[in-house]
């Protein structure tokens, strides 16, 4: 891997930034540069989130992803706005739960994963976010349980320490889809 | 690795204050700057420090005067409109030669504008903001380790000067996280004997004082301090290059926009063109010597901004129009991208930087 751009998108409350936060820690764990712009808004609750995370062999240049090598949508707004900007021969991760439709590109590799479905039937109804991070990873061949613990333990605050066990099962739960 | 942690750019410039020494902040809320208020409000009670929210712009930059004026670091953090309303201070700091660091966190202007990011207060920060023939000293950080390194360094000039620090970056590097160490070296802040601390009745009371209205003594005052501004352009001018050796062709960009011309000129030199850049990290003072060398080598000079052209005003007098100067830019909010300054770096290639 040199550089992978990936471009996480979604509702407010999904997770999407706290996704985005545990991939780039996890690319600093594995000792990569990174770079994490949010897109910050007058946004309101059940708006849109998104966020761009560059991990890379070399120093990040622009942190602003126009084309991502990876996108994960987590709605079907994030993949009706960002479905074309993915490069050819990327990658599409879609949350199968809340998108109905199909992506209509034939030059991208696409996973649909219910992930809100899983996280909902498995007692962790918050986590589908992190479901999506474990097929990400996986896909990327960077899942790693000990690199994913310390950079979960870098995004969990002290006080919620007891769902970083949690939050691991969410992500293995999605590699393993 | 170990000992880099990720931060958004405006809590690195929070936190690098408070290494730096600064314990009084004063603010009013603006995007998309916050997070420097809402570090503050967070750390500064729990190390004996002042986070105060002023009731306005106008009030936090006075109270940034009054602690400058006792010899303290002090710091205020903004966003353009509310740097505007603070150009007042800013010029009252000037003419009483206070040490102060104010951010502006910049947005899409003019008027309330819009909240994403722009370049566009450069002509604002660079020739003084305020009234009155003055300067301050402008650092553009290009990364969030610059934002902390950049702080510290702003804290320590603005008192060897007595001048105010700027700190001029933008909504995406406000915004962004990145990895940083915050292992700063942070130089003791010098003996400030003209500060308004009290007499304790051993000495002549200290004055701070902007106004003067004899005007052979005002005019004094300017003549001095602007023998300091140059001593400060011939000495504190900081600057980077990229691939400048063997270029042809030079982009001028600061902060959020030379990170975006990277990508361009490793793309342009892929396919041939020999294009490198000049990336000011103090954009007052200028650093003419760079533009002054490439304009004897380079056949054109792009400037990439977020503004309608206003860093293009200082390189061409860098470059004493030696070589022709284009602008590639967006506004409003929007970012220049990758592919458009390519596009931009082809066009004066195509025709060997002729206009």
């Amino acid at each position: 891997m040199s550089t992978k751009q990936m471009l996480l998108s979604g509702f407010g409350g999904q997770g999407i930034l706290f996704a985005g936060k545990f991939l780039a820690y996890k690319g600093l764990t594995d000792g990569k540069q990174v770079s994490w712009l949010p897109s910050y808004g007058p946004e309101m609750r059940g708006g849109t989130a998104s966020c761009s995370v560059i991990i890379s062999d070399e120093a990040v240049g622009s942190p602003i992803i126009s084309n991502p090598d990876i996108l994960v949508a987590m709605n079907l707004p994030s993949l009706d706005k960002f479905e074309k900007s993915v490069v050819p021969g990327g990658v599409i991760l879609a949350d199968s739960t809340l998108i109905e439709r199909k992506v209509e590109r034939d030059d991208v590799t696409v996973y649909y994963i219910p992930a809100t479905r899983l996280a909902s039937e498995n007692g962790f109804p918050t986590l589908a976010n992190m479901i999506l991070m474990g097929k990400l990873l996986e896909i990327l061949g960077e899942f790693n349980a000990d690199d994913m613990k310390v950079a979960l333990s870098k995004v969990i605050s002290a006080k919620r320490a007891d769902m970083l066990e949690t939050n691991l099962k969410a992500l293995e739960l999605g590699a393993k889809f | 690795m170990a000992d880099k942690v990720l931060m958004k750019g405006n809590e690195a410039i929070a936190e690098a204050a408070i290494i730096a020494g600064c314990r009084h902040y004063f603010g009013y809320p603006i995007t998309p700057q916050t997070e420097i208020a809402a570090y503050m409000a967070k750390k500064m009670p729990k190390i004996g420090g002042v986070f105060l929210q002023a009731e306005s712009e106008i009030a936090a930059i006075n109270m940034v005067y009054g602690v400058a004026a006792a010899g303290k670091r002090v710091m205020t953090s903004s966003s353009s409109p509310g740097i505007s309303l603070k150009s007042e201070g800013l010029s009252y700091l000037a003419g009483s030669d206070l040490p102060a660091l104010v951010v502006n966190v910049q947005r899409g202007g003019p008027g309330l504008g819009g909240i994403q990011p722009s370049q566009s207060d450069y002509f604002q920060a660079t020739r003084g903001s305020g009234h009155g023939d003055y300067h301050m000293i402008v650092l553009a950080p290009s990364s969030v380790q610059e934002m902390a390194e950049l702080t510290v360094k702003g804290f320590e000039l603005a008192d060897t000067y007595r001048m105010t620090s700027m700190i001029l970056a933008d909504g995406t590097m406000g915004q962004m996280m990145e990895p940083v160490s915050l292992d700063l070296e942070v130089k003791p802040a010098p003996e400030k004997p003209w500060a308004t601390v009290g007499t304790k009745l051993q000495r002549k009371h200290n004055i701070v004082n902007s106004l003067s209205l004899v005007p052979e003594e005002l005019e004094k005052f300017n003549f001095e301090r602007y023998e300091r501004y140059n001593y400060i352009k011939e000495n504190e001018a900081m600057y980077e290059e990229y691939l400048m050796d063997d270029a042809e062709y030079a982009i001028a960009a600061f902060g959020i926009t030379s990170r975006v011309a990277k990508n361009a000129i490793n793309e342009a030199r892929k396919q041939g063109i020999k294009v490198g850049m000049i990336r000011p990290i103090t954009l007052w003072p200028f650093p003419v010597a760079p533009f002054k060398k490439a304009a004897d080598k380079v056949k054109a000079i792009i400037s990439v901004e977020l503004s309608m052209g206003q860093m293009i005003d200082d390189v061409k007098l860098a470059t004493e129009c030696k070589v022709p100067v284009t602008l590639c830019n967006r506004v409003g909010g929007m970012i220049v991208s990758p592919e458009q300054v390519l596009e931009a770096i082809k066009a004066v290639a195509e025709n060997g930087g002729a206009k």
